[in-house]
């Protein structure tokens, strides 16, 4: 080796006008892969049913060129359900990736966060609570909206909290399970003392479920995690160099503690919208971006494959709870049940190669 | 001639010279090494925290011995503990509500609560993780996976009968999960064990639940257990828990000095000689102890083995041949004063330990948060 040579670094750099990236072959082709995958997913599962209808042609609706019939089956019964499945699968792969990255901990995530917490207290109240005025407030607002609540006070109550000159994330998390630790005792204590029918109505919506979903819940989580989605991709330029440490992303011109501030509150936001729309479904928002990480190979949590991972998990699962398991149980057990051995499955495997 | 050698001016002994270099020879001297004064005093401070630590458990013990339903005078308590058996119906009642009601909790609380600072300590520096708790290691969850399985195919039973299944999964838990964290060549590597032990608690939570969902008796006895309490077990129970804290917090001892070199790095505690592989394995199989033993007894506290885990860095620092022992002593005092508080509050009911400690314990802690007085593990 002579003196001239210079190492070329291992991945390109690619620039177009004022903004610069780095070419990463491997992330590109597993998010497209993923982006496929899930689409393939989210038209099986609009196809399966008691009515069974193919995925050419379930593409065709989708893209207006169905039959009648189609149409009324895909567009009105069962797409809501499969959008619901989709858009929470991502807010929640696209927070927990904001929410680890940011802390700096892979096991901090949005659960953490208080939503799912505050979320769940109210809801569980609400079910368990035999007095007229809970009735009234679940006849009125409804139960997921009432939980919305919750978890959006429990998750800004963290949030401003742990704001001290800017969002740190250290005492954000510290402060996260303090609140959730409140939240989940003030659950079981509801659930110790309450009606046992009470009790299986409030555990089954804390575990989180895609059933009987309508357009109407649907269109919030829809409009939510659009916006939300847009300003992620608006600010996410800015992100990675949060992955160095403040110093260095100070020094790459990032105005570190803004751009940490209003992602981590993009963050709770997508994971209340996800809420909304499914109750709690717990560990997607952990699982995904540790699966998007390994099958990117990427050093940290990769968004855009960590929101593709969360949705196909949970397409995948609500698919399976469906047509291949032979008792009915909600999309959360089977998330968990499948996320929690996939997880542990690409450890071992990254164990064994290094 | 010889010049005059003493004109030369003579270098004290210890001061030799290399290409014109002084250097002090420390081999040969006894160069007065610099007395670091705080030290001493830190030391001195520590074993005066450590001294009112025990105090203030003794202070619960005893108040743990007197409130209750029946609230009793110190000299009833004393009878109740030591005399001997008597005619008199009323020292008799009292003797056999100190005996098999106050006693038992108190000593459980004190043992569990010991277990569960220990465990919270020792996790959060194997894994380098301050938000690590003693459930990380998929023992809570081993638990609660036993508990609703043995109800769902034996049939409701009664609490004293699953203790041993709860051990017995808590146990299971930890071991796939240590398991499978060194297959390869990760071996014990903090991350892989956090996320390792994430991956199984996931799983396992899932099964519990799907088994509570279809089985009511199940749920029934899964949101009772949920709750964690250190009343209504008796010595039977106790005795062999205690046993498995004892083991575990001796083998937690033994690990502290070359837990303090891992916190530098692998590298740096492999170059001072630290056994990696056998520190992380006698620390996780510490920490199953403790954490199994605890759990089964009590059901899972959680929160609690964080909290003062926190708590003792603040007070002691970071080395853990002292944070140890005091997240030991906090996780006690902590305990069996929540337990207390929850026999006052809803009265004629009572609020479970592992609901007060988050219900108490939570605020307060995010309270010291919030006034920055924690630094990462």
């Amino acid at each position: 080796m002579n003196g001239t040579d210079v190492k070329r670094p291992v991945v390109p750099g690619v620039r177009l006008g004022s903004m610069s990236f780095v070419w990463r072959p491997w992330l590109v082709s597993v998010t497209v892969l993923l982006a496929g995958a899930t689409f393939l997913v989210f038209c099986v599962s609009i196809g399966v049913g008691d009515f069974p209808i193919g995925v050419p042609r379930v593409v065709a609706t989708i893209f207006g060129h169905g039959e009648q019939v189609d149409e009324f089956v895909i567009m009105d019964l069962r797409m809501p359900r499969a959008l619901a499945g989709l858009l929470v699968g991502l807010a929640l792969g696209v927070s927990g990736a904001l929410t680890q990255s940011i802390a700096r901990n892979p096991l901090a995530s949005p659960d953490i966060l208080g939503i799912t917490g505050g979320a769940g207290v109210v809801a569980v109240f609400l079910v368990t609570a035999s007095g007229g005025a809970a009735a009234a407030v679940v006849s009125t607002v409804g139960l997921s909206a009432a939980a919305l609540a919750g978890g959006l006070g429990a998750g800004l109550l963290v949030y401003f909290l742990a704001w001290r000159r800017g969002i740190d994330g250290f005492r954000l998390i510290l402060i996260g399970i303090s609140v959730t630790a409140v939240t989940e005792a003030l659950t079981t204590w509801l659930l110790a003392t309450a009606d046992i029918r009470d009790v299986a109505r409030a555990q089954a919506w804390l575990v989180g479920s895609l059933d009987n979903r309508s357009w109407d819940e649907v269109r919030v989580v829809f409009w939510c995690s659009l916006v939300l989605l847009a300003v992620v991709t608006a600010a996410a330029f800015q992100f990675r160099p949060l992955h160095l440490g403040d110093e260095v992303a100070a020094g790459l011109g990032v105005r570190f503690s803004r751009v940490r501030a209003v992602l981590l509150l993009c963050a709770v936001l997508l994971a209340a919208a996800a809420v909304s729309a499914a109750g709690p479904v717990p560990f997607v928002a952990l699982v995904a971006p540790q699966v998007a990480m390994r099958l990117a190979r990427h050093p940290t949590p990769p968004l855009v494959a960590s929101g593709l991972v969360g949705a196909l998990l949970l397409l995948g699962a609500d698919l399976v709870a469906r047509a291949a398991l032979p008792i009915t149980l909600p999309v959360g057990v089977v998330t968990a049940a499948i996320g929690g051995p996939f997880l542990v499955y690409l450890l071992v495997r990254s164990n064994l190669r290094q | 001639m010889l010049p005059d050698r003493s004109r030369i001016p003579q270098l004290p002994l210890k001061h030799r010279m290399i290409k014109g270099i002084s250097y002090v020879d420390m081999s040969t001297s006894a160069v007065e090494r610099p007395v670091i004064r705080g030290a001493a005093e830190a030391r001195r401070r520590r074993a005066v925290g450590l001294g009112a630590l025990v105090a203030v458990l003794v202070a619960g013990v005893v108040a743990s011995l007197a409130v209750g339903a029946r609230a009793l005078s110190p000299a009833e308590v004393w009878h109740g503990l030591f005399a001997a058996p008597d005619s008199d119906q009323r020292l008799t009642e009292i003797r056999l509500i100190v005996q098999t009601v106050r006693v038992p909790r108190t000593v459980l609380a004190v043992v569990a609560g010991i277990a569960l600072g220990v465990g919270g300590a020792l996790i959060q520096g194997y894994t380098r993780n301050p938000i690590a708790d003693t459930g990380l290691l998929g023992v809570n969850s081993g638990a609660s996976f036993a508990v609703v399985t043995v109800i769902a195919v034996f049939g409701p039973t009664s609490p004293f009968q699953y203790v041993w299944f709860a051990f017995l999964g808590a146990g299971a838990a930890g071991v796939v999960v240590f398991g499978l964290s060194s297959i390869g060549r990760g071996a014990g590597n903090p991350l892989t064990l956090a996320l390792a032990g994430q991956g199984v608690t996931v799983f396992l939570a899932a099964m519990t639940m799907a088994i509570a969902l279809s089985d009511l008796k199940a749920l029934d006895a899964l949101r009772f257990w949920n709750a964690g309490s250190v009343a209504g077990v008796g010595f039977d129970v106790i005795g062999p828990v205690g046993a498995f804290v004892a083991v575990g917090v001796l083998l937690a001892l033994t690990t502290l000095p070359s837990l303090n070199l891992l916190n530098l790095g692998d590298d740096v505690a492999r170059g001072l000689g630290v056994n990696i592989a056998l520190s992380r394995t006698v620390g996780i199989v510490a920490i199953t102890l403790l954490a199994g033993a605890a759990t089964a007894a009590c059901g899972p506290i959680a929160f609690l083995g964080l909290m003062v885990a926190h708590v003792a860095r603040y007070l002691t620092g970071p080395d853990y041949r002292w944070l140890v022992p005091y997240a030991g002593l906090l996780g006690a005092v902590v305990l069996l004063v929540c337990d207390i508080v929850g026999r006052l509050v809803v009265r004629p009911g009572e609020l479970d330990a592992g609901v007060v400690v988050a219900l108490l314990g939570a605020p307060f802690f995010a309270a010291l948060v919030w006034r920055g007085k924690f630094r990462s593990a």
